[in-house]
Protein backbone atom coordinates (compact mmCIF):
# COMPACT_ATOMS: atom_id res chain seq x y z
CA UNK A 1 0.00 0.00 0.00
CA UNK A 2 1.16 3.63 -0.96
CA UNK A 3 -0.93 5.32 2.12
CA UNK A 4 1.12 6.79 4.44
CA UNK A 5 -0.16 8.70 7.19
CA UNK A 6 1.89 11.01 8.68
CA UNK A 7 2.01 11.93 12.28
CA UNK A 8 0.31 15.01 13.60
CA UNK A 9 3.86 15.79 14.74
CA UNK A 10 5.19 16.31 11.26
CA UNK A 11 2.99 20.00 11.20
CA UNK A 12 6.30 21.74 12.67
CA UNK A 13 5.68 25.29 11.82
CA UNK A 14 2.74 25.35 14.05
CA UNK A 15 4.76 23.70 16.62
CA UNK A 16 7.56 25.97 16.73
CA UNK A 17 5.17 29.38 16.87
CA UNK A 18 5.72 30.78 19.82
CA UNK A 19 2.82 30.47 22.69
CA UNK A 20 2.98 34.47 23.12
CA UNK A 21 2.39 34.90 19.14
CA UNK A 22 -0.18 32.17 19.07
CA UNK A 23 -2.13 33.62 21.80
CA UNK A 24 -1.78 37.31 21.20
CA UNK A 25 -3.71 36.24 17.58
CA UNK A 26 -6.49 38.20 16.48
CA UNK A 27 -9.25 35.97 15.94
CA UNK A 28 -12.97 36.60 15.19
CA UNK A 29 -14.94 35.02 17.80
CA UNK A 30 -18.19 37.39 17.49
CA UNK A 31 -21.73 35.29 17.27
CA UNK A 32 -20.71 32.61 15.39
CA UNK A 33 -18.87 30.89 17.96
CA UNK A 34 -21.08 28.82 20.54
CA UNK A 35 -20.11 28.71 24.01
CA UNK A 36 -18.44 25.65 24.48
CA UNK A 37 -16.01 26.28 21.69
CA UNK A 38 -15.86 29.89 23.13
CA UNK A 39 -14.77 28.46 26.60
CA UNK A 40 -12.42 26.93 24.93
CA UNK A 41 -10.28 29.16 23.04
CA UNK A 42 -10.87 31.79 26.01
CA UNK A 43 -7.56 32.58 25.73
CA UNK A 44 -7.49 34.59 22.12
CA UNK A 45 -11.52 35.67 22.44
CA UNK A 46 -10.07 38.44 25.14
CA UNK A 47 -7.53 39.18 22.89
CA UNK A 48 -8.30 42.41 21.23
CA UNK A 49 -10.65 43.34 18.33
CA UNK A 50 -10.78 40.27 16.07
CA UNK A 51 -8.96 40.43 12.44
CA UNK A 52 -11.94 38.88 10.55
CA UNK A 53 -14.44 41.80 11.73
CA UNK A 54 -13.82 43.43 8.62
CA UNK A 55 -14.76 40.53 6.62
CA UNK A 56 -18.38 40.28 4.95
CA UNK A 57 -20.26 37.86 5.84
CA UNK A 58 -21.83 35.39 3.77
CA UNK A 59 -24.75 33.15 2.44
CA UNK A 60 -23.53 29.41 3.88
CA UNK A 61 -25.43 26.76 4.09
CA UNK A 62 -27.10 25.71 7.42
CA UNK A 63 -25.29 22.85 8.27
CA UNK A 64 -21.64 25.23 8.14
CA UNK A 65 -22.41 27.47 10.89
CA UNK A 66 -22.40 24.05 13.08
CA UNK A 67 -19.30 23.01 11.80
CA UNK A 68 -17.60 26.67 12.02
CA UNK A 69 -18.64 26.54 16.02
CA UNK A 70 -16.39 23.26 16.47
CA UNK A 71 -13.53 24.43 13.87
CA UNK A 72 -10.15 24.05 15.07
CA UNK A 73 -8.54 27.62 15.25
CA UNK A 74 -4.97 28.30 14.15
CA UNK A 75 -4.31 24.68 13.19
CA UNK A 76 -1.23 25.27 11.13
CA UNK A 77 0.02 29.00 11.50
CA UNK A 78 3.56 30.60 9.69
CA UNK A 79 6.57 30.08 11.96
CA UNK A 80 7.00 33.95 11.32
CA UNK A 81 3.67 35.92 11.90
CA UNK A 82 5.93 39.04 11.23
CA UNK A 83 7.06 38.06 7.51
CA UNK A 84 3.91 36.44 6.54
CA UNK A 85 1.10 38.74 7.57
CA UNK A 86 -2.46 37.63 6.66
CA UNK A 87 -3.32 39.30 3.02
CA UNK A 88 -6.71 41.40 3.54
CA UNK A 89 -9.83 39.90 2.53
CA UNK A 90 -10.12 42.10 0.05
CA UNK A 91 -7.37 41.65 -1.97
CA UNK A 92 -7.06 37.43 -1.54
CA UNK A 93 -10.98 38.07 -3.03
CA UNK A 94 -10.44 40.31 -5.49
CA UNK A 95 -7.07 39.73 -7.08
CA UNK A 96 -7.68 35.54 -8.28
CA UNK A 97 -6.82 33.40 -11.39
CA UNK A 98 -10.50 31.67 -12.21
CA UNK A 99 -10.40 31.37 -15.81
CA UNK A 100 -13.76 29.57 -15.29
CA UNK A 101 -14.94 33.91 -15.12
CA UNK A 102 -12.62 34.93 -16.74
CA UNK A 103 -8.93 35.97 -17.54
CA UNK A 104 -8.37 39.32 -16.06
CA UNK A 105 -7.73 38.98 -12.30
CA UNK A 106 -10.56 41.18 -11.11
CA UNK A 107 -12.88 39.38 -13.41
CA UNK A 108 -14.16 36.21 -11.19
CA UNK A 109 -15.25 38.70 -8.45
CA UNK A 110 -16.97 40.52 -10.68
CA UNK A 111 -18.99 37.55 -12.22
CA UNK A 112 -18.56 34.53 -9.45
CA UNK A 113 -22.06 35.10 -8.23
CA UNK A 114 -23.74 33.38 -11.05
CA UNK A 115 -22.16 30.07 -9.55
CA UNK A 116 -24.47 28.27 -7.76
CA UNK A 117 -23.41 26.43 -4.46
CA UNK A 118 -26.40 25.25 -2.91
CA UNK A 119 -26.97 22.10 -2.87
CA UNK A 120 -23.32 20.90 -4.28
CA UNK A 121 -22.55 17.43 -4.52
CA UNK A 122 -19.44 15.32 -5.43
CA UNK A 123 -18.70 12.03 -6.93
CA UNK A 124 -15.94 10.45 -5.73
CA UNK A 125 -15.38 7.57 -8.34
CA UNK A 126 -11.82 5.34 -9.68
CA UNK A 127 -10.42 2.85 -7.86
CA UNK A 128 -11.94 3.09 -4.67
CA UNK A 129 -14.37 0.49 -2.30
CA UNK A 130 -16.95 3.35 -1.23
CA UNK A 131 -17.65 5.73 -4.16
CA UNK A 132 -20.67 7.42 -5.32
CA UNK A 133 -21.99 10.66 -5.46
CA UNK A 134 -22.07 12.69 -1.83
CA UNK A 135 -23.69 15.71 -0.63
CA UNK A 136 -20.54 18.19 0.27
CA UNK A 137 -22.18 17.86 3.78
CA UNK A 138 -22.04 14.42 4.10
CA UNK A 139 -18.24 14.50 2.79
CA UNK A 140 -17.04 17.31 5.41
CA UNK A 141 -19.68 15.64 8.47
CA UNK A 142 -16.77 13.43 10.04
CA UNK A 143 -14.13 16.03 10.05
CA UNK A 144 -13.44 18.43 12.12
CA UNK A 145 -12.62 22.41 10.29
CA UNK A 146 -9.22 23.63 10.78
CA UNK A 147 -7.47 26.51 10.14
CA UNK A 148 -4.59 26.58 8.31
CA UNK A 149 -3.07 29.64 7.47
CA UNK A 150 -0.69 29.05 4.33
CA UNK A 151 1.26 30.97 1.82
CA UNK A 152 -0.16 30.77 -1.56
CA UNK A 153 2.57 31.21 -3.76
CA UNK A 154 1.27 31.35 -7.36
CA UNK A 155 3.25 29.99 -10.50
CA UNK A 156 2.88 33.83 -12.29
CA UNK A 157 5.85 35.18 -8.99
CA UNK A 158 2.97 36.61 -6.45
CA UNK A 159 2.36 35.50 -3.39
CA UNK A 160 -0.04 35.58 -0.93
CA UNK A 161 -0.37 34.99 3.03
CA UNK A 162 -4.45 33.33 3.32
CA UNK A 163 -6.03 31.91 6.38
CA UNK A 164 -8.10 28.36 5.13
CA UNK A 165 -10.50 26.62 6.71
CA UNK A 166 -10.63 23.21 5.68
CA UNK A 167 -10.19 19.41 6.44
CA UNK A 168 -7.67 17.01 5.74
CA UNK A 169 -7.85 15.47 1.99
CA UNK A 170 -6.59 12.21 3.56
CA UNK A 171 -9.57 12.08 5.77
CA UNK A 172 -11.82 12.20 2.51
CA UNK A 173 -9.65 9.88 0.66
CA UNK A 174 -9.34 7.20 3.64
CA UNK A 175 -13.12 6.71 3.68
CA UNK A 176 -13.66 6.68 0.28
CA UNK A 177 -11.47 3.03 0.51
CA UNK A 178 -8.82 3.37 -1.65
CA UNK A 179 -7.78 -0.33 -3.27
CA UNK A 180 -4.34 -0.97 -4.13
CA UNK A 181 -4.92 0.34 -7.50
CA UNK A 182 -5.00 3.62 -6.02
CA UNK A 183 -2.09 5.55 -6.85
CA UNK A 184 -2.98 9.26 -8.08
CA UNK A 185 -6.31 11.30 -7.23
CA UNK A 186 -7.37 13.14 -9.68
CA UNK A 187 -9.71 16.34 -8.92
CA UNK A 188 -12.34 17.90 -11.90
CA UNK A 189 -13.68 21.37 -11.57
CA UNK A 190 -17.60 22.22 -12.26
CA UNK A 191 -18.94 23.07 -15.43
CA UNK A 192 -21.34 25.17 -16.34
CA UNK A 193 -21.39 27.31 -18.85
CA UNK A 194 -24.49 28.92 -17.84
CA UNK A 195 -22.88 30.07 -14.53
CA UNK A 196 -19.27 30.18 -15.98
CA UNK A 197 -19.14 32.45 -18.53
CA UNK A 198 -15.25 31.79 -19.12
CA UNK A 199 -15.74 28.44 -20.18
CA UNK A 200 -18.65 30.36 -22.89
CA UNK A 201 -15.21 32.09 -24.51
CA UNK A 202 -14.10 30.22 -28.15
CA UNK A 203 -11.19 31.45 -27.71
CA UNK A 204 -9.58 29.94 -24.37
CA UNK A 205 -7.35 27.21 -24.78
CA UNK A 206 -8.85 25.20 -21.66
CA UNK A 207 -10.23 21.67 -22.35
CA UNK A 208 -12.94 21.89 -19.75
CA UNK A 209 -13.44 20.36 -17.09
CA UNK A 210 -10.43 21.84 -15.38
CA UNK A 211 -8.58 18.83 -14.35
CA UNK A 212 -5.95 18.96 -11.54
CA UNK A 213 -3.78 15.65 -9.88
CA UNK A 214 -1.65 14.47 -6.65
CA UNK A 215 0.33 11.36 -6.24
CA UNK A 216 -1.31 9.13 -3.67
CA UNK A 217 0.96 9.92 -0.68
CA UNK A 218 1.26 13.90 -1.75
CA UNK A 219 -2.61 13.77 -1.22
CA UNK A 220 -2.41 12.08 1.96
CA UNK A 221 -0.11 14.41 3.33
CA UNK A 222 -2.00 15.99 6.07
CA UNK A 223 -0.73 19.63 4.67
CA UNK A 224 -2.87 18.91 2.48
CA UNK A 225 -6.46 19.63 2.47
CA UNK A 226 -10.01 20.33 1.17
CA UNK A 227 -10.78 23.83 1.71
CA UNK A 228 -14.26 25.15 2.20
CA UNK A 229 -13.66 28.36 4.15
CA UNK A 230 -11.65 31.34 4.73
CA UNK A 231 -11.10 34.33 7.20
CA UNK A 232 -13.63 32.69 9.10
CA UNK A 233 -16.26 32.63 6.98
CA UNK A 234 -17.31 29.76 3.78
CA UNK A 235 -15.13 30.16 0.69
CA UNK A 236 -16.47 33.13 -1.36
CA UNK A 237 -17.41 32.05 -4.90
CA UNK A 238 -14.45 33.56 -6.37
CA UNK A 239 -11.96 31.76 -4.31
CA UNK A 240 -12.89 28.52 -5.95
CA UNK A 241 -16.55 27.93 -3.03
CA UNK A 242 -17.97 25.34 -1.58
CA UNK A 243 -14.88 22.66 -2.13
CA UNK A 244 -11.66 23.18 -2.91
CA UNK A 245 -8.14 22.02 -2.95
CA UNK A 246 -5.22 23.84 -1.40
CA UNK A 247 -1.64 22.10 -1.49
CA UNK A 248 0.50 25.26 -0.22
CA UNK A 249 3.82 23.71 -1.36
CA UNK A 250 2.78 23.67 -4.91
CA UNK A 251 1.86 26.58 -7.08
CA UNK A 252 -1.48 28.03 -6.68
CA UNK A 253 -2.67 26.43 -9.85
CA UNK A 254 -2.46 22.77 -8.83
CA UNK A 255 -5.24 23.95 -5.77
CA UNK A 256 -8.13 23.59 -8.20
CA UNK A 257 -11.54 25.51 -7.15
CA UNK A 258 -15.28 24.38 -6.93
CA UNK A 259 -14.42 20.57 -7.10
CA UNK A 260 -17.13 18.23 -8.56
CA UNK A 261 -15.27 15.07 -9.04
CA UNK A 262 -12.76 13.30 -7.12
CA UNK A 263 -11.44 10.33 -8.91
CA UNK A 264 -9.02 7.67 -7.24
CA UNK A 265 -6.83 6.69 -10.41
CA UNK A 266 -4.32 4.37 -11.40
CA UNK A 267 -2.34 6.75 -13.95
CA UNK A 268 -1.13 9.60 -13.82
CA UNK A 269 -3.47 12.23 -14.55
CA UNK A 270 -2.52 15.17 -17.17
CA UNK A 271 -3.17 18.48 -15.69
CA UNK A 272 -5.09 21.31 -17.58
CA UNK A 273 -1.72 23.69 -17.38
CA UNK A 274 -0.01 20.59 -18.52
CA UNK A 275 -2.21 19.86 -21.20
CA UNK A 276 -1.50 23.55 -22.75
CA UNK A 277 1.81 24.04 -22.25
CA UNK A 278 4.16 20.80 -21.39
CA UNK A 279 7.59 22.70 -21.35
CA UNK A 280 6.19 25.68 -18.95
CA UNK A 281 3.90 23.34 -16.47
CA UNK A 282 4.23 20.28 -14.90
CA UNK A 283 2.41 17.74 -13.09
CA UNK A 284 4.00 18.08 -10.15
CA UNK A 285 4.14 21.79 -9.75
CA UNK A 286 6.48 21.96 -6.74
CA UNK A 287 7.39 25.65 -5.41
CA UNK A 288 10.77 25.82 -6.33
CA UNK A 289 12.81 28.89 -6.36
CA UNK A 290 15.29 27.01 -8.79
CA UNK A 291 13.45 25.88 -11.17
CA UNK A 292 12.74 29.17 -13.82
CA UNK A 293 9.62 29.30 -15.41
CA UNK A 294 10.54 29.50 -18.96
CA UNK A 295 9.33 32.82 -19.34
CA UNK A 296 10.27 34.17 -15.68
CA UNK A 297 12.44 33.62 -12.62
CA UNK A 298 10.89 31.58 -9.88
CA UNK A 299 13.99 32.45 -7.58
CA UNK A 300 11.53 35.68 -5.95
CA UNK A 301 7.67 36.64 -5.23
CA UNK A 302 5.97 39.81 -5.41
CA UNK A 303 4.37 39.42 -1.56
CA UNK A 304 0.79 41.19 -1.97
CA UNK A 305 -0.57 43.70 -1.84
CA UNK A 306 2.50 45.78 -2.53
CA UNK A 307 2.50 49.62 -3.62
CA UNK A 308 4.37 51.69 -6.29
CA UNK A 309 6.56 52.31 -3.88
CA UNK A 310 7.89 49.37 -2.46
CA UNK A 311 7.29 45.69 -4.60
CA UNK A 312 7.67 43.92 -1.71
CA UNK A 313 9.98 41.59 -3.42
CA UNK A 314 10.96 38.50 -1.05
CA UNK A 315 12.73 35.29 -2.00
CA UNK A 316 10.95 32.39 -3.05
CA UNK A 317 11.04 29.45 -0.54
CA UNK A 318 12.00 25.91 -1.58
CA UNK A 319 8.59 23.83 -1.06
CA UNK A 320 6.88 27.23 -0.37
CA UNK A 321 8.73 27.09 2.97
CA UNK A 322 7.13 23.74 3.83
CA UNK A 323 10.34 21.62 3.03
CA UNK A 324 10.89 20.19 6.54
CA UNK A 325 7.51 18.98 5.77
CA UNK A 326 7.18 18.08 1.99
CA UNK A 327 10.86 17.47 0.99
CA UNK A 328 11.12 13.67 1.86
CA UNK A 329 7.98 13.29 -0.54
CA UNK A 330 10.44 13.68 -3.47
CA UNK A 331 13.77 12.39 -2.37
CA UNK A 332 15.61 10.97 -4.85
CA UNK A 333 13.66 12.54 -7.81
CA UNK A 334 15.49 14.92 -10.15
CA UNK A 335 13.03 18.21 -9.66
CA UNK A 336 14.43 20.02 -12.58
CA UNK A 337 12.91 16.96 -14.96
CA UNK A 338 9.91 16.86 -12.85
CA UNK A 339 8.91 20.50 -12.96
CA UNK B 1 -10.70 70.50 -47.11
CA UNK B 2 -9.73 73.64 -46.64
CA UNK B 3 -9.61 74.48 -42.33
CA UNK B 4 -8.07 77.41 -40.55
CA UNK B 5 -4.50 76.64 -38.90
CA UNK B 6 -6.40 77.15 -35.77
CA UNK B 7 -8.35 74.07 -35.97
CA UNK B 8 -5.61 71.93 -37.08
CA UNK B 9 -3.71 73.40 -33.98
CA UNK B 10 -6.68 72.91 -31.69
CA UNK B 11 -7.61 69.25 -33.14
CA UNK B 12 -3.48 68.21 -32.33
CA UNK B 13 -3.77 69.57 -29.05
CA UNK B 14 -6.45 67.09 -28.15
CA UNK B 15 -4.91 64.45 -30.21
CA UNK B 16 -2.26 65.15 -27.14
CA UNK B 17 -4.70 65.63 -24.15
CA UNK B 18 -5.90 62.28 -25.46
CA UNK B 19 -3.42 60.30 -25.28
CA UNK B 20 -2.38 61.59 -22.00
CA UNK B 21 -5.51 60.71 -20.58
CA UNK B 22 -5.27 57.23 -20.02
CA UNK B 23 -1.92 57.75 -18.77
CA UNK B 24 -3.90 60.15 -16.07
CA UNK B 25 -6.78 57.56 -15.92
CA UNK B 26 -4.94 54.85 -14.34
CA UNK B 27 -2.27 57.00 -12.14
CA UNK B 28 -5.77 57.73 -10.39
CA UNK B 29 -7.19 54.56 -10.34
CA UNK B 30 -3.40 53.85 -8.77
CA UNK B 31 -4.13 56.59 -6.18
CA UNK B 32 -7.26 55.84 -5.11
CA UNK B 33 -6.68 52.09 -4.17
CA UNK B 34 -8.74 50.78 -6.77
CA UNK B 35 -5.47 49.09 -9.16
CA UNK B 36 -5.89 46.21 -7.23
CA UNK B 37 -2.83 44.61 -4.19
CA UNK B 38 -0.37 44.63 -7.40
CA UNK B 39 -0.31 48.67 -8.91
CA UNK B 40 3.10 48.17 -10.51
CA UNK B 41 1.23 44.76 -12.75
CA UNK B 42 -1.82 47.05 -13.32
CA UNK B 43 0.10 49.90 -14.80
CA UNK B 44 2.84 47.72 -16.74
CA UNK B 45 -0.35 45.61 -18.07
CA UNK B 46 -2.42 48.59 -18.96
CA UNK B 47 0.21 50.66 -20.77
CA UNK B 48 1.40 47.41 -22.70
CA UNK B 49 -1.99 47.79 -24.05
CA UNK B 50 -1.67 50.85 -24.84
CA UNK B 51 1.42 50.73 -27.02
CA UNK B 52 -0.19 48.77 -29.32
CA UNK B 53 -3.51 51.11 -29.50
CA UNK B 54 -1.00 53.89 -30.17
CA UNK B 55 0.64 51.80 -33.12
CA UNK B 56 -2.70 50.56 -34.37
CA UNK B 57 -3.48 54.05 -34.31
CA UNK B 58 -0.43 55.52 -35.94
CA UNK B 59 -0.86 52.82 -38.69
CA UNK B 60 -4.62 53.71 -39.41
CA UNK B 61 -3.74 56.81 -40.08
CA UNK B 62 -2.47 56.65 -43.66
CA UNK B 63 -5.76 54.95 -44.87
CA UNK B 64 -7.81 57.29 -43.32
CA UNK B 65 -5.58 59.84 -44.83
CA UNK B 66 -6.43 57.84 -48.41
CA UNK B 67 -10.12 57.62 -47.58
CA UNK B 68 -10.88 61.20 -46.51
CA UNK B 69 -7.86 63.13 -47.46
CA UNK B 70 -7.97 65.41 -44.79
CA UNK B 71 -4.73 66.58 -43.39
CA UNK B 72 -5.36 66.61 -39.99
CA UNK B 73 -4.96 62.70 -39.61
CA UNK B 74 -1.10 63.42 -41.68
CA UNK B 75 -0.61 65.81 -39.12
CA UNK B 76 -0.77 64.03 -35.84
CA UNK B 77 1.74 60.95 -37.52
CA UNK B 78 4.19 61.74 -35.93
CA UNK B 79 3.02 62.60 -32.18
CA UNK B 80 1.52 59.62 -32.32
CA UNK B 81 4.58 57.27 -33.42
CA UNK B 82 6.26 59.26 -30.79
CA UNK B 83 3.61 58.60 -28.13
CA UNK B 84 3.75 54.77 -28.86
CA UNK B 85 7.48 55.58 -28.38
CA UNK B 86 6.82 57.17 -24.77
CA UNK B 87 4.06 54.03 -23.72
CA UNK B 88 6.68 51.50 -24.89
CA UNK B 89 9.51 53.26 -22.81
CA UNK B 90 7.26 53.79 -19.53
CA UNK B 91 6.06 49.61 -19.99
CA UNK B 92 10.11 48.76 -19.56
CA UNK B 93 10.22 51.11 -16.62
CA UNK B 94 6.92 49.10 -15.30
CA UNK B 95 8.72 46.06 -15.60
CA UNK B 96 12.18 46.98 -14.45
CA UNK B 97 11.09 48.74 -11.12
CA UNK B 98 7.59 47.01 -10.14
CA UNK B 99 8.43 43.37 -11.42
CA UNK B 100 12.25 43.25 -10.94
CA UNK B 101 12.11 45.92 -8.36
CA UNK B 102 15.00 47.65 -9.70
CA UNK B 103 17.64 44.72 -9.98
CA UNK B 104 19.51 45.78 -12.97
CA UNK B 105 21.74 42.78 -13.13
CA UNK B 106 18.21 40.47 -13.49
CA UNK B 107 16.91 42.76 -16.00
CA UNK B 108 20.14 41.93 -17.69
CA UNK B 109 19.89 38.37 -17.36
CA UNK B 110 16.29 38.46 -17.98
CA UNK B 111 16.64 40.15 -21.42
CA UNK B 112 19.11 37.09 -22.19
CA UNK B 113 16.80 34.64 -21.30
CA UNK B 114 13.20 35.03 -21.86
CA UNK B 115 12.46 35.09 -25.41
CA UNK B 116 9.41 36.64 -25.19
CA UNK B 117 11.36 39.82 -23.30
CA UNK B 118 14.28 39.81 -26.14
CA UNK B 119 10.99 40.24 -28.61
CA UNK B 120 9.60 43.18 -26.81
CA UNK B 121 13.47 45.18 -26.31
CA UNK B 122 13.77 44.61 -30.26
CA UNK B 123 9.99 46.36 -30.78
CA UNK B 124 11.36 48.58 -28.22
CA UNK B 125 14.70 49.58 -30.13
CA UNK B 126 12.73 49.43 -33.46
CA UNK B 127 10.66 52.81 -31.79
CA UNK B 128 13.51 54.41 -30.73
CA UNK B 129 15.33 54.35 -34.32
CA UNK B 130 12.00 55.64 -35.63
CA UNK B 131 11.83 58.50 -32.55
CA UNK B 132 15.19 59.95 -32.97
CA UNK B 133 15.15 60.11 -36.76
CA UNK B 134 11.61 61.74 -36.44
CA UNK B 135 13.17 65.22 -36.93
CA UNK B 136 13.14 67.58 -40.20
CA UNK B 137 16.37 67.58 -39.39
CA UNK B 138 16.64 63.68 -39.92
CA UNK B 139 14.19 63.62 -43.21
CA UNK B 140 16.27 66.02 -44.75
CA UNK B 141 19.44 63.97 -44.11
CA UNK B 142 18.04 60.39 -44.93
CA UNK B 143 16.24 61.99 -47.67
CA UNK B 144 14.37 58.85 -49.43
CA UNK B 145 16.00 56.31 -47.39
CA UNK B 146 13.89 57.79 -44.64
CA UNK B 147 11.26 56.32 -46.09
CA UNK B 148 12.47 52.89 -46.07
CA UNK B 149 14.10 53.39 -42.41
CA UNK B 150 10.57 53.61 -41.12
CA UNK B 151 9.18 50.92 -42.93
CA UNK B 152 10.49 49.11 -39.79
CA UNK B 153 6.98 50.15 -37.84
CA UNK B 154 5.61 47.18 -39.90
CA UNK B 155 8.35 44.67 -38.19
CA UNK B 156 7.33 46.80 -34.85
CA UNK B 157 4.09 45.78 -35.15
CA UNK B 158 4.62 41.76 -35.70
CA UNK B 159 7.14 41.67 -32.66
CA UNK B 160 4.81 43.43 -30.52
CA UNK B 161 2.01 41.27 -31.24
CA UNK B 162 4.76 37.95 -31.06
CA UNK B 163 5.74 39.22 -27.69
CA UNK B 164 1.96 39.84 -26.43
CA UNK B 165 0.98 36.58 -27.63
CA UNK B 166 3.56 35.12 -25.73
CA UNK B 167 2.24 36.43 -22.13
CA UNK B 168 -1.06 35.54 -22.79
CA UNK B 169 -1.59 31.86 -20.85
CA UNK B 170 -5.39 30.88 -21.58
CA UNK B 171 -7.37 33.16 -23.12
CA UNK B 172 -6.51 34.41 -27.08
CA UNK B 173 -9.65 36.65 -27.47
CA UNK B 174 -8.26 39.80 -26.96
CA UNK B 175 -4.93 39.13 -28.62
CA UNK B 176 -6.70 37.75 -32.07
CA UNK B 177 -8.59 41.35 -31.41
CA UNK B 178 -5.25 43.44 -31.79
CA UNK B 179 -3.77 40.97 -34.59
CA UNK B 180 -7.26 41.31 -36.53
CA UNK B 181 -6.97 45.50 -36.22
CA UNK B 182 -2.91 45.19 -37.06
CA UNK B 183 -3.82 42.47 -39.92
CA UNK B 184 -6.46 44.53 -41.37
CA UNK B 185 -4.31 47.80 -41.56
CA UNK B 186 -1.47 45.94 -43.35
CA UNK B 187 -4.03 44.54 -45.87
CA UNK B 188 -4.85 48.18 -46.65
CA UNK B 189 -1.58 49.27 -47.56
CA UNK B 190 -1.54 46.04 -50.28
CA UNK B 191 -0.99 48.64 -53.79
CA UNK B 192 -3.95 47.22 -55.27
CA UNK B 193 -6.48 47.37 -51.99
CA UNK B 194 -4.53 50.85 -50.92
CA UNK B 195 -5.65 51.87 -55.08
CA UNK B 196 -9.03 51.54 -54.11
CA UNK B 197 -9.20 53.66 -51.04
CA UNK B 198 -9.77 56.83 -53.00
CA UNK B 199 -12.11 55.72 -55.21
CA UNK B 200 -14.48 54.70 -51.83
CA UNK B 201 -14.25 58.31 -50.63
CA UNK B 202 -15.62 59.61 -54.24
CA UNK B 203 -18.78 57.03 -53.33
CA UNK B 204 -18.94 58.43 -50.02
CA UNK B 205 -19.19 62.13 -51.45
CA UNK B 206 -21.11 61.34 -54.42
CA UNK B 207 -24.76 61.43 -52.68
CA UNK B 208 -23.69 64.58 -50.90
CA UNK B 209 -23.39 66.30 -54.09
CA UNK B 210 -26.63 64.68 -55.52
CA UNK B 211 -28.42 66.87 -52.83
CA UNK B 212 -26.47 70.08 -53.26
Amino acid sequence: MLIKIAKPGDLRESDVTPESVYLSRRRFMGGVIGVGAGLALAGRAQAAASDYQDVPAGNPPDWFGPKLENAEWDSVVPADPKLDKLTPFEDATHYNNFYEFGTGKSDPARNADSLETQPWSVVIDGEVNNGGRFALEDIVKPSRLQERIYRLRCVEAWSMVIPWLGIPLGDVIQRAEPTSKAKYVKFETLVAPQQMPGQNSSFALIDWPYTEGLRMDEAMHPLAILGLGMYGRELPNQNGAPFRLIVPWKYGFKSIKSIVRISLVEQQPVNSWQAIAPNEYGFYANVNPQVDHPRWSQATERRLPNSLFNPNIIDTRMFNGYADEVASLYQGMDLRKNF
Amino acid sequence: MAMPRYTLTLWRIMVFIAALAPLGWWSYQVAINAAGPEPGRYLLLNIGQGILWMLLLTLSLTPLTKLTRWKGFTLIRRQLGLWTLAYAVLHLFCYAVFILGLDLSRLGSEIVRRPYIIVGMLALAGLIVMGVTSNKWSMRKLGKRWKTLHKIVYLVLGLGLLHFLWVVRADLEQWSLYAAVGALLMILRIPPIARQLPKFRQLIKRPHRAHA
